[in-house]
């Protein structure tokens, strides 16, 4: 019989109940609730006199509909949308007794920073969010994905998902990275290479050197965007690099207890002799620094290339490509290297964690952004804030003309105020490029942060390895 | 959840790839905290000018398509955020049936949730279904779950895959929490045995 991959051993950990036909009960180690897509689900609870079976296991912060300027603890200063949809959740983390982390607490933040960070988020663990970008979560071994409203409410009521399995991917990053390339580049390149669809399906594994040398920042951000790859969830073996990073948090175990698990942690790897339903490979060394520049995920290009033209594709593709086209205003043949930008946005659950500040502060540094620019930086989280406002990096982005946001999504779905104008074109380190993501009109660049910051100095889409 | 058994309707042809959520119901929508009511904003950016003028070529603002209650439509479907707000706006628009050739993980398990049926069908398939749709709205579409078959206004019948469980909660309007806390010995069960294992989750 062949080993089992990673997905599979958590898979097996956690299955209740197996029926005939496959559909599995799996027990949820750690939920994660925010303010936009659990209100009908708790309705829904009151409605049929359900409580939450495991509040403990339960965790909830306003991040997706919260302002980001000073005086937020104050309803007064939310839209009216706003301010009921986080009074909503205040309640519902009262009434049912939940672990939560107002506005009002430097601990709030986007949910899928907020959870490493406070520790809930450990290896070998099922957690799930009403956010598709739970897969971020899978950075630290642990499998983790997005689902629905009323999943939610299952989840809630039961501490269950009813799931059947998933097939299992295999995305292998060969040897090293060159200068200039990051973690964004990696998992850009990946959705560029396999499609928004190519991993429709599967659970993807990332594995190689270069993942191997990635920070847990990094993993994060790789793992972040397995779902713009159409995976269910993407996830990275645990080692070395990821006790390190857990150890010590508030909610990691301790003492006995942590060595305990350490023990289990160190199993958490593929067999040799896993069977791998789909293998992607990229070289390390063949990923360039790159952009998007269409409205899709998968319209990534080499920041050295060329806008497209819609011929260029084939099938349905050829008709999505030329409404991208019209729509980002983009000429086929220019150079992407020659767009010209108004606004940056660095933050999101993608890269809003401190490695992503540092990184575009290091480029930022002693520059101004151009002429007419609008940067902001919005923090992942309130202790992202504080830290790097300790390393001086708050002074850098203020000093270069960036605004200094406190915590939440802000501009990567563009809820609250924060919004691109019509036509107005951002370079952002989030992780969706869809139509009217960033507001009705917007045109949003994808890149990673040293890549974001060097737009802002420039104004215009630049290759970071000029300003290294 | 209403029960999906057989639906005969008119069917929208929208063939382009990658149709996503932000797309099927733009986050500004998302603001509320019920379920309902979110059909007039299905498609907003597509459907509206920004001043909340029709804009007359989209497909749903065509007076053949108004009462449409499947969408036949390009690949991957739904792909994006895992907003459940999407399969309301549907549902509360009236459409009961997508079919594509293929649909995004999170939004397609969101459908049946919804009783809502998502039909994966081949490329070949889904080009001959967009053909008959785009006859407009004397061509009826038959969508039957029981046999799972998808019936062209001309008699072109297809059957169509679907999980066994997926159908059998469809067909009969079933309640997932209820079915799954009819097993909660079981769930005891594991959170009793797990607390063994693995004390520090
Ligand atoms: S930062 Fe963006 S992608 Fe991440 S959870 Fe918030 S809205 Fe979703």
């Amino acid at each position: 019989m062949a080993g089992k991959t990673l997905y599979d051993k958590i898979w097996d950990a956690h299955v209740v109940d197996t029926q005939d036909d496959g559909t599995c009960l799996l027990y949820i180690d750690r939920h994660l609730v925010h303010e936009v897509t659990s209100p009908q689900a708790f309705e829904g609870l009151r409605m049929t006199g359900r409580k939450v079976r495991a509040p403990e296991k339960t965790i909830a912060v306003p991040d997706h509909n919260v302002p980001t300027t000073p005086g937020r603890e104050d309803p007064k200063n939310m839209t009216e949308d706003s301010a009921i949809q986080v009074a909503a959740l205040d309640k519902n983390a009262k009434d049912f007794g939940i672990n939560y982390y107002p506005v009002s607490d430097i601990r709030q933040g986007i949910v899928h920073i907020v959870g490493p960070e406070q520790g809930w988020t450990l290896p070998g663990m099922t957690v799930v969010c009403g956010d598709s970008h739970t897969a971020t979560h899978g950075a630290f071994g642990a499998l983790a994905h997005g689902i629905g409203t009323s999943e939610v409410e299952h989840v809630l009521a039961t501490q269950t998902l009813i799931q059947k399995k998933s097939k299992n991917m295999k995305v292998e990053i060969t040897g090293k990275l060159r200068p200039g390339v990051t973690a964004k580049d990696i998992t850009l390149s990946v959705i560029g290479a396999t499609g928004t669809a190519g991993g429709t399906g599967y659970v993807i594994e990332y594995c190689g050197e270069a993942i191997r040398d990635l920070s847990m920042e990094g993993r994060m951000t790789v793992c972040n965007m397995a779902i713009e790859g159409g995976a269910r969830a993407g996830l990275i073996a645990p080692d070395e690099v990821t006790f390190d990073y857990v150890k010590g948090r508030p909610h990691a175990p301790k003492g006995a207890q942590w060595e305990a698990a350490l023990t289990w942690w160190k199993t958490l790897k593929s067999d040799d002799d896993a069977h791998w339903d789909k293998v992607v490979t990229l070289k390390g060394e063949d990923i360039a620094p790159v952009v998007t520049w269409g409205t899709s995920p998968e319209d990534v290009l080499p920041i050295t290339g060329v806008v497209p033209a819609a011929g260029d594709f084939k099938g349905g593709k050829v008709e999505a490509a030329q409404r991208s086209l019209d729509y980002m205003g983009l000429k086929p043949g220019t150079p992407l290297s020659e767009i010209k930008i108004d606004t940056v946005f660095i933050g999101s659950c993608t890269n809003g964690r401190i490695e992503d500040l540092r990184a575009a502060a290091a480029i930022l540094k002693g520059k101004k952004i151009a002429p007419g620019m609008r940067a902001m930086v919005v923090p992942g989280s309130g202790l992202v804030r504080a830290q790097a406002e300790e390393e001086g990096l708050a002074e850098i982005f203020k000093e270069a003309g960036f605004e200094w946001r406190l915590a939440g999504c802000s501009m990567c779905l563009a809820m609250n105020p924060d919004q691109l104008s019509p036509g107005e074109r951002c370079a952002a380190t989030s992780n969706r490029n869809f139509e009217g993501r960033q507001g009705r009109g917007g045109r949003t660049h994808l890149m990673s942060p040293a890549m974001a910051a060097a737009a802002a100095v420039t104004g215009h889409l630049t290759d970071v390895r000029d300003l290294i | 959840m209403d029960k999906f058994t057989k639906l005969t309707g008119i069917a929208a042809p929208m063939p382009l790839v990658n149709i996503d959520t932000d797309m099927i119901i733009p986050k500004q929508f998302l603001k509320t905290i019920k379920r309902s009511g979110l059909g007039k904003n299905l498609f907003d950016e597509m459907r509206f000018t920004q001043d909340g003028e029709e804009i007359a070529e989209f497909v749903l603002n065509q007076p053949a398509y108004r009462q449409a209650e499947i969408i036949v439509a390009g690949d991957n479907f739904g792909c994006g955020s895992s907003r459940e707000h999407a399969p309301w706006a549907l549902l509360d628009f009236g459409i009961r049936c997508v079919i594509s050739t293929s649909f995004a993980d999170i939004f397609f398990n969101n459908c049946f949730k919804n009783g809502i049926l998502p039909i994966v069908m081949p490329q070949e398939v889904v080009d001959v279904l967009m053909d008959d749709a785009r006859k407009g709205a004397n061509a009826r579409m038959t969508v039957d779950l029981e046999n799972q078959t998808v019936t062209t206004s001309d008699g072109q019948s297809f059957a169509f895959e679907v999980d066994a469980f997926r159908k059998h909660c469809l067909l009969n309007g079933l309640d997932d929490i209820g079915l799954t806390l009819e097993k909660v010995s079981a769930i005891d069960t594991f959170e009793k045995t797990a607390a063994q294992a693995r004390p520090w989750v």
